[in-house]
């Protein structure tokens, strides 16, 4: 059914649909509509043969994620920010045991300085964590990758993460078609589990693995990973085909046929660079964009194959590695190898900085006249930065950075700066 | 597209007011997209909203800078923050006020836009008339539904009942209805804005 409907209350109905048996999900900031709306639909009994277990941590929640998975119920929970991170040490341990566990992450930044908004350094930073992950670029997306997102996870047993821009996709309210129930389950038999703790036939998952195999088990954790490479794109044409719009997949290309230049992103931010690149080509640029919708496992391959024609690549991020630069780009120059291709990195929109397609179709512009440097923070506030640094050496107690550049900031404000 | 950001404070509505918009235009069959200014809300501190009407898909995120019109919820904005940011001279701007224009001190915006798309309604003495409570958010959008018509009263009432059960939500229709009675006959001659892109 289409709806006018918000982000996180249309994935709530989705994975409704999708009939998980087990949520599991701590209940304070940063957290979701998504988890709320779903604890509701559980009470109400409209989601049947769902327990709804209110955890006291998100360590909690995916260890209870873990258990429950490890009993072969299809298991869901959602997360965000601080809440990832406090999740990690599990998060190894599910993609380690194989268990399918699907889980939305609300992309938001991480702490210090605290930040609630949008960015990707959460997931960003679970990147090596075993789990697959796939970033979506509207709502409606967001409904349709979820779907095929317990397909992926059960049928090669990995678990997988459901990246979507927090705020700016979740606080959204935009016109989404939520598939019937009929349709979902078509689409999402029920889950069958490659392992199972069942009291009848007692086994053990999780044992210590020593030098003799650990490197076996680890390579295959790689192998069954790169499994979805081949999966991946097989269920979003199954999709496509039931449903009759495109949604998931490795990547997705917008007039890249003839592009000198590509820009390289993901998540919601594409939208905008699509507009952005509508109005360059009419001012007579040669430029396209590649749409990642796969981030783990990487599809090297695609991504090479894709940007062989171009001169020059930017790729745009919203998270950068502290002390290198960009996560991103770094997997866009191995992919790209020995091609003869200018690249260069963009941060953008760090902790809610709002991304602007004038900011964009500058960048872009700067990137085909040979002025980018290898990394650049788009729109940063460089007074605010020298200000600092000059306080910094001016004194030994300086003081905190954070609330030193808020005071900056809000006396440039008051004076009507 | 048309491009409208709202102006209020914690707790008064403002998001609502901007999601209603946007599933009102939905009920007309348009492309509308709605989203708060993200911050830590809490009440009475400034918040925007946005909401964006097209006949084609909306790709864009970003935030609306220039718009087609700003709601004021708040009128105690007006000297705070610049509400009328990035507002172009063919601008709408309805300010929920039972004062007018002059008497709020707001000649310059006058003076440089065009007097008939500007405008202040009292939604909240109507809304404390026909919801019995001072929440003026529903009723502007009946002023804005009246001046811009980019959704239909119609629409807009079905958008109203379907998220306010009941009285609360008769009472914001009348609210609605009245502000839009109120504001229709002052703007009968306004052009149908431009939300079907060239």
């Amino acid at each position: 059914m289409l709806k006018q409907i918000e982000g996180s209350q249309a994935v709530a109905q989705i994975i409704s649909r999708c009939r998980p048996e087990v949520i599991c999900a701590y209940p304070i900031s940063p957290q979701t509509h998504i988890v709320e709306a779903l604890s509701r639909l559980v009470k109400s009994g409209e989601l049947e043969h769902c327990e709804y277990v209110n955890v006291e941590s998100e360590f909690a929640a995916m260890s209870v994620a873990i258990g429950a998975s490890a009993t072969g119920a299809r298991t869901y929970t959602a997360t965000a920010s601080q809440g990832l991170l406090y999740m990690t040490e599990a998060l190894y341990n599910a993609s380690g045991l194989g268990l399918p566990i699907v889980m939305t992450v609300a992309n938001r930044a991480l702490g210090s300085p605290i930040n609630i908004w949008n960015d990707h350094s959460d997931s960003m930073s679970q990147r090596d964590s075993g789990w697959i992950q796939l970033y979506v670029e509207s709502n409606q997306e967001a409904v349709d990758v979820h779907m095929q997102a317990f397909r992926l996870a059960e049928e090669l047993s990995l678990p997988v993460m459901v990246c979507m821009d927090g705020f700016v996709l979740t606080h959204a309210v935009e016109r989404v078609e939520i598939p019937e129930q009929a349709d979902v389950d078509a689409f999402v038999p029920p889950f069958v589990p490659r392992q199972i703790l069942d009291p009848q036939d007692p086994m053990s998952i999780g044992a210590m693995v020593g030098p003799e195999a650990y490197t076996e088990v680890r390579y295959l954790a790689h192998y069954q990973q790169m499994q979805a490479l081949d999966l991946i794109p097989q269920l979003a044409s199954e999709f496509e085909q039931r449903f009759g719009r495109p949604a998931g997949g490795l990547l997705r290309t917008y007039r890249c046929e003839d592009a000198e230049t590509i820009v390289v992103a993901l998540g919601s931010v594409i939208g905008t660079i699509e507009d952005a690149i509508d109005e360059l080509r009419e001012e007579g640029m040669s430029i396209g964009c590649l749409a990642l919708k796969t981030f783990r496992p990487w599809p090297g391959e695609e991504v090479r194959s894709a940007l062989s024609g171009c001169k020059r690549v930017v790729v745009a991020e919203k998270a950068f590695s502290v002390g290198v630069g960009g996560i991103v780009v770094e997997n866009v120059q191995n992919a790209i190898g020995d091609l003869p291709i200018d690249l260069y990195g963009a941060i953008i929109g760090l902790g809610g900085r709002a991304v602007r397609k004038a900011a964009l179709k500058e960048l872009f512009t700067d990137a085909v006249d040979g002025k980018l440097a290898s990394t650049t923070f788009v729109d940063l506030d460089r007074d605010l930065v020298r200000r600092e640094l000059e306080r910094m050496s001016a004194k030994r107690r300086s003081g905190a950075h954070a609330e030193n550049m808020l005071h900056d900031v809000s006396s440039l404000v008051s004076k009507g700066v | 597209m048309f491009e409208m950001r709202l102006h209020g404070r914690g707790g008064q509505g403002v998001v609502t007011a901007a999601e209603l918009l946007s599933i009102a235009a939905f009920n007309d069959g348009l492309h509308a997209q709605a989203f708060p200014s993200f911050g830590s809300e809490r009440t009475g501190a400034p918040v925007m909203s946005y909401c964006r009407i097209s006949d084609h898909e909306i790709r864009t995120r970003e935030p609306v800078n220039n718009p087609d019109a700003v709601l004021v919820i708040d009128p105690t904005l007006l000297h705070q923050i610049d509400v009328f940011s990035g507002l172009g001279p063919d601008g709408y701007a309805v300010i929920n006020s039972s004062r007018s224009l002059s008497e709020l001190d707001l000649g310059d915006l006058v003076s440089r836009g065009k007097a008939e798309r500007l405008l202040t309604v009292p939604a909240t003495d109507l809304a404390r008339e026909y919801l019995g409570r001072p929440l003026p958010n529903i009723a502007v959008l009946g002023a804005v539904a009246a001046l811009t018509q980019v959704v239909t009263l119609d629409s807009l009432a079905t958008a109203i009942r379907d998220r306010f059960k009941g009285k609360v939500g008769e009472g914001n229709v009348k609210a609605a209805s009245a502000a839009y009675e109120l504001i229709a006959p002052a703007s009968g001659q306004a052009r149908k804005p431009e939300v079907v892109d060239a």
